[in-house]
């Protein structure tokens, strides 16, 4: 396991430089000039552009800037935004937990629904029940989310004034952030209403985060059933007059759900491109928004450290995924 | 062990909001982040609703409503013969807020003065370089460091600008969100603890409403200043709900989870208005859209094509696809709300017709021309790339072809200055002190020539009227000259002319007491809700 | 080089026949994969014959007719069957002439990202070694971003437009048709048949395109339809997020972004484009699930 780990880090290492080297690069692509954007329509004078130049850095070989920058991210140090002057770490640790809940609860959402769906649809193959089911999940898996998510807002916020239109709480509650996440904090702050407000201000998001991963898992979920349940010693445990609840439960789904975490945790990735779409649409104020909105206001700084802070957590939920897997599958232990 | 301090004044404050269960808070959808809380580094409007109107004030204040100042922090002031020496008397007993952050222990007086604008004009300042990648824009861009002699303090109470030339607008200048007043002694307590950064977080001065905490991308929390120099205000809470789409701003104010917000999608007003629930407010906007020629080059260096294309453009057209109508073309380079505006300019009408034989005339034939079309929405122009389609349609019809273009908007800045650009560029501009000057010198002088001048235009004539108004003193002599200017560029026809939108406030009915800026602020000193 | 005749099972040819008449057989048992070819089937044609069968100019504006509803709401007129957009063009054309565009992104962003992935996980699969890793580490690379937000962030860089976008789509989907290369290749390359194309003298040209690749077609090709159907959806929200195709194109996704003011105002402006991406993308996959069934031995059998 420890060999493993070394191995996978030996990895990760090279590729982090790599994507560092990307990030880096993209920015000093990027069309239009960061300093001429700071006064807008208001014309700089070329010695104040100079000036400002030369105070960001921008004015040093840019060997000297990636190293420097690179020097910067070891020690803890993204950069500084250009639009706020905020530290982008900082920034990124604000926002974080707010993406990370709704993440989370998307993917809840997609498990608890998409596991019973597949299990499901495969149990009773072929029936109506299965392609009503296995229907749905291609129209969720073939779904444009940002139209989804304006569908839903139109229908549910709108006409029928269920849920509130954005945000992650009512305005009406505040409490200092403890953990980050509105749920847990709504009730740690013992404010009657809070968690409430809190949950309502999710249910859209999540549903329109969870829709493709769900799809996803439904269907995988039905064919390593269908899989499973052709194997002989679960035709055998039917044959021998067991119930099918207890087939399915004990011995068919434990089996099945092997290659159902792996999609679960290769849903993440997906998730958190889906996030950059579902928080534009919701105001979620998370890391996805946050990025769109940098790409927008061309603020390098953060878009640079953005994505290399994304990608190292990208790259190490993965990491953990492939130890998660080496537990409970011990056949692929390295 | 700083965490620790700032969760324990977070979790006093929350009790201290939740135990006041019945205060009025009063909240405001606002349409994007504050860049920062130091209104002297930034540019943004949005920027200066959050940090300028709410927690600070400035020596003079624009009177509601209007672009006239009156007295702010200074309570009178004096300007020597020559123009060149102004003596600020400041208001007495002014206090700064008391926050959770910082207790002030004295009241407001000279070096809070001396602090606010030498750390934007000098660089050997402590603050002047406060921020990393900080820089003045506003103090600038208003063309202070060259205009500054000396900053001095007569006595506690008094403070004597002395400024190197004449420069009328600069009373102006002072009541503009960049000059607002810090306090230094919240300034060098930060200083010593070696958290200079903070100013820019945590703001801390003597306007209406004291900052509360700011929750990044979501919520801005005020309240009341008690002891503000203006009288206490009416509302106890003041919530700035960051949301940035248009759309979602107009369904939170409907459900009632906002009392007001700023810039709605003009395709929502009709249904806005027509809401039992809601009132809408709209006042002309301080702004001017255009489509600047570049009249260096051919055929455009011709008055006769210049006027032939202006006439070829239906404005009503784009005003009503644009803005659904909540615009007025225009006529002049400034708006009609500013004064001096010259009403007996006749505007160049729509008639393809004769376009189409000026064009002739002219000698102009298969012409082919670049639009540039902006990538953003600006209050001035909503949907640059819309109108450009409708001025395409417009100019085939008096057979010019045209070809839109458009950059990202740095790069559209910036390419648009170059002297020798090809194609008319459309771009605006908003006003920042309400002063003509502002717009006429500033977007249309010579000196602006491979800069705001986009036109590239430089005319003589028109260049002498506004430079001789700049240093007049006189407003009816000043207002005489702009409207002369007005008239040669009329003649003249650097630009096409767009539009002036519209500045349209919806809110909630029981809102009470809001005042719309012409400068496009959005202020909430005054306002009230009644039930 | 000489000629050598490797024996490979698809390209001598007596079974191919059957195994079409096979492989048709499978996916016609799929009544959605059915029902999806056809589907496809008429969107391309629409796409083709976008010209003759749109009832206007996608482009041309009617001043006097602006964000009409569609015929049979109130209002509505008999000459813009769905209505009209905020500057009066008629929705059914637009809709019509997104086909194309919509088509076009798939087309070539699979094309694009299947050729360029076979011949980078072909050479990556067959040398090893450190042409191997190199490949493998620039994909984990590119795989360590979300892909929506790298194609957004490389569209920002080289400017936004359908091109660019495609580009950047077709860049972030590589990985994955490389990796899935690259593991045939490399099971295959222990194959018998190869090993005796090798012994014969066939050159490493011919190993790897005419010995090897045919027979790791099938994941490829399923693989190709997800992409196809991935890349129409990746466009649409990058055009939704301003960075596709530009105004006044009539793509799916642009026209939703645009149509987002009118949300609460004009519901056909935003319902029917999205509803537009839904189909089509729902109609590639259903194929895509045939394809796979048909494509897939051990599902065959059960």
């Amino acid at each position: 396991m420890f060999r493993f780990l070394l191995g996978r880090l030996a990895v990760l290492i090279p590729t982090f430089v790599g994507v560092s080297i990307i990030a880096f690069s993209f920015i000093r692509l990027l069309p239009g000039d960061p300093v001429a954007l700071l006064s807008g329509e208001r014309v700089m004078s070329p010695e104040r552009h100079a000036e400002i130049s030369h105070q960001l850095g921008f004015d040093r070989p840019i060997v000297v800037q990636y190293l420097d920058y690179l020097w910067g991210v070891l020690q803890g140090d993204f950069g500084t935004s250009i639009v706020t002057k905020k530290p982008v770490i900082d920034q990124f640790l604000e926002l974080f937990p707010a993406t990370v809940e709704l993440s989370l609860c998307a993917i809840i959402f997609a498990v608890v629904v998409g596991i019973p769906a597949g299990v499901i649809a495969a149990i009773k193959r072929g029936s109506i029940l299965d392609q009503m089911i296995m229907g749905t999940a291609l129209v969720g898996f073939s779904m444009p989310i940002f139209w989804w998510g304006l569908l839903l807002i139109i229908v549910v916020s709108g006409m029928l004034q269920w849920t509130p239109v954005s945000g992650r709480i009512s305005l009406m509650f505040f409490f200092p952030s403890v953990t980050g996440f509105m749920l847990i904090d709504s009730l740690l702050s013992g404010q009657e209403g809070a968690f409430q407000s809190a949950f309502s201000h999710l249910i859209l998001p999540t549903i329109v985060l969870g829709t493709i991963p769900l799809a996803v898992i439904a269907r995988q979920t039905r064919s390593a059933m269908l899989e499973v349940l052709s194997e002989d010693y679960v035709r055998t445990a039917r044959a021998k007059g067991l119930p099918t609840f207890r087939v399915v439960g004990i011995h068919a789904l434990r089996n099945a759900m092997i290659p159902v975490v792996t999609t679960i945790g290769l849903q993440i990735g997906v998730m958190l491109a889906g996030a950059i779409l579902t928080e534009t649409i919701f105001s979620w104020p998370g890391i996805g928004k946050w990025m769109v909105d940098s790409v927008f206001r061309r603020d390098y700084a953060v878009i640079q450290g953005g994505l290399l802070i994304i990608a190292a957590v990208i790259m190490l939920v993965n990491l953990a995924v492939d130890l998660l897997y080496g537990l409970i599958n011990p056949r692929i232990r390295h | 062990m700083k965490k620790l301090t700032t969760l324990f004044a977070a979790t006093a404050l929350a009790t201290l909001v939740a135990g006041s269960a019945w205060s009025k808070t009063f909240v405001y959808c606002s349409e994007g982040s504050p860049e920062g809380f130091d209104p002297g580094l930034y540019t943004a409007g949005t920027t200066f609703d959050a940090a300028a109107h709410t927690v600070y004030s400035r020596l003079l204040e624009f009177k509601k409503g209007t672009t006239e100042t009156e007295p702010g922090l200074a309570e009178s002031w004096t300007i020597s013969d020559d123009g060149l020496e102004y003596t600020f008397k400041l208001r007495p007993g002014v206090k700064f807020q008391t926050t959770e952050f910082f207790t002030p222990t004295r009241e407001l007086n000279a070096d809070d003065v001396i602090f606010s604008l030498e750390r934007q004009w000098k660089s050997d300042n402590a603050w002047h370089g406060y921020v990393t990648g900080g820089s003045w824009e506003y103090f600038a861009g208003m063309g202070l460091p060259e205009l500054l002699e000396s900053i001095e303090k007569v006595d506690d109470m008094t403070v004597k600008i002395k400024l190197k030339r004449k420069e009328a607008p600069f009373l102006a200048n002072l009541a503009m969100p960049f000059a607002s007043i810090m306090s230094k002694e919240y300034a060098d307590k930060l200083q010593a603890e070696g958290k200079m950064n903070q100013l820019n977080q945590m703001p801390l001065g003597t306007g209406p409403f004291a900052f509360v905490a700011y929750q990044q991308d979501a919520v801005i929390r005020y309240k009341a200043h008690p002891d503000y120099w203006g009288g206490k205000q009416k509302i106890d809470d003041l919530v700035f709900s960051i949301t940035t789409d248009a759309a979602v701003r107009f369904q939170k104010l409907q459900a009632g989870e906002c009392h007001l917000m700023p810039y709605p999608n003009a395709a929502d007003v009709e249904a806005m208005k027509a809401d039992p629930n809601l009132k809408v407010m709209e006042q002309a906007g301080l702004n001017v859209a255009y489509l600047a020629y570049n009249t260096t080059q051919a055929p455009f260096d011709k008055v006769e094509v210049r006027k032939a294309l202006n006439k070829a453009i239906n404005k009503q057209a784009i005003v009503d696809a644009v803005f659904q109508g909540q615009a007025t073309p225009a006529t002049n380079p400034i708006p009609p709300t500013m004064w001096s505006y010259d009403d007996t300019v006749a505007d160049d009408t729509y008639e393809p017709e004769v376009a189409k034989k000026m064009l002739e005339d002219a000698g102009v034939k298969d012409l082919s021309m670049k639009v540039w079309a902006m990538p953003v929405a600006r209050p001035y122009m909503l949907n640059a790339r819309r109108a450009a389609e409708l001025m395409q349609a417009d100019f085939a019809k008096v057979g010019v072809k045209v070809e839109i273009v458009s950059y990202e908007w740095a790069e559209y800045l910036e390419k648009s200055k170059a002297k020798d650009r090809d194609g008319a560029v459309i771009l605006g501009w908003t006003g920042d002190n309400g002063d003509p000057d502002n717009f006429l010198d500033t977007l249309l002088g010579c000196d602006a020539v491979g800069g705001n001048n986009r036109a590239q235009w430089c005319n003589k004539e028109f260049d002498d009227l506004v430079t001789k108004a700049k240093e007049a003193s006189d407003v009816a002599e000043r207002t005489k000259l702009y409207q002369q200017a007005q008239a040669v560029f009329k003649k003249e026809a650097p630009w096409a002319t767009l539009d002036h939108s519209l500045s349209i406030v919806p809110m909630r009915k029981n809102v009470e007491g809001f005042v719309q800026s012409p400068l496009g602020d959005f202020a909430f000193d005054g306002v009230d809700i009644v039930e | 080089m000489t000629e050598v005749t490797a024996t490979s099972p698809i390209s001598t040819d007596p079974t191919r026949r059957a195994r079409l008449a096979e492989f048709w057989y499978y996916f016609s048992e799929n009544r959605g994969a059915v029902i999806g070819l056809f589907f496809f089937l008429f969107l391309v044609l629409l796409a083709i014959c976008a010209p003759l069968v749109a009832p206007h100019d996608p482009t041309v504006q009617f001043r006097e007719a602006v964000l009409l509803p569609p015929f049979w709401q109130e209002g509505g007129r008999l000459e813009f069957l769905l209505g009209t957009d905020a500057v009066g063009r008629d929705m059914l054309s637009r809709l019509i002439y997104g086909t194309r565009f919509s088509l076009f992104v798939g087309v070539i962003v699979t094309t694009l990202s299947l050729s360029g992935g076979i011949l980078v996980g072909v050479i990556a699969g067959y040398f090893r070694g450190w042409v191997d890793t190199f490949i493998m580490r620039i994909m984990d690379i590119i795989l360590a971003f979300p892909s929506l937000l790298l194609a957004l962030v490389l569209v920002a860089v080289l400017g936004p437009g359908l091109t660019n976008a495609m580009i950047a789509i077709a860049l972030v989907f590589q990985p994955h048709f490389v990796r899935l290369t690259r593991a045939a290749v490399m099971t295959e390359k222990t194959r018998d048949y190869v090993v005796a194309a090798k012994v014969a003298g066939a050159g490493h040209l011919r190993l790897m395109f005419r010995t090897i690749l045919p027979n790791c077609m099938a994941p490829l090709i399923v693989q190709a339809t997800l992409s196809f159907s991935s890349a129409i959806l990746d466009a649409a929200a990058l055009g939704f997020l301003g960075m596709g195709a530009q105004p006044p194109t009539p793509e799916w996704g642009t026209m939703l972004a645009e149509a987002r003011e009118f949300i609460l105002r004009a519901w056909w402006v935003v319902t029917l484009p999205g509803l537009a991406i839904l189909v089509t993308v729902l109609a590639i996959n259903l194929m895509g699930d045939g394809l796979r069934d048909a494509l897939d031995p051990k599902l065959k059998r059960s």
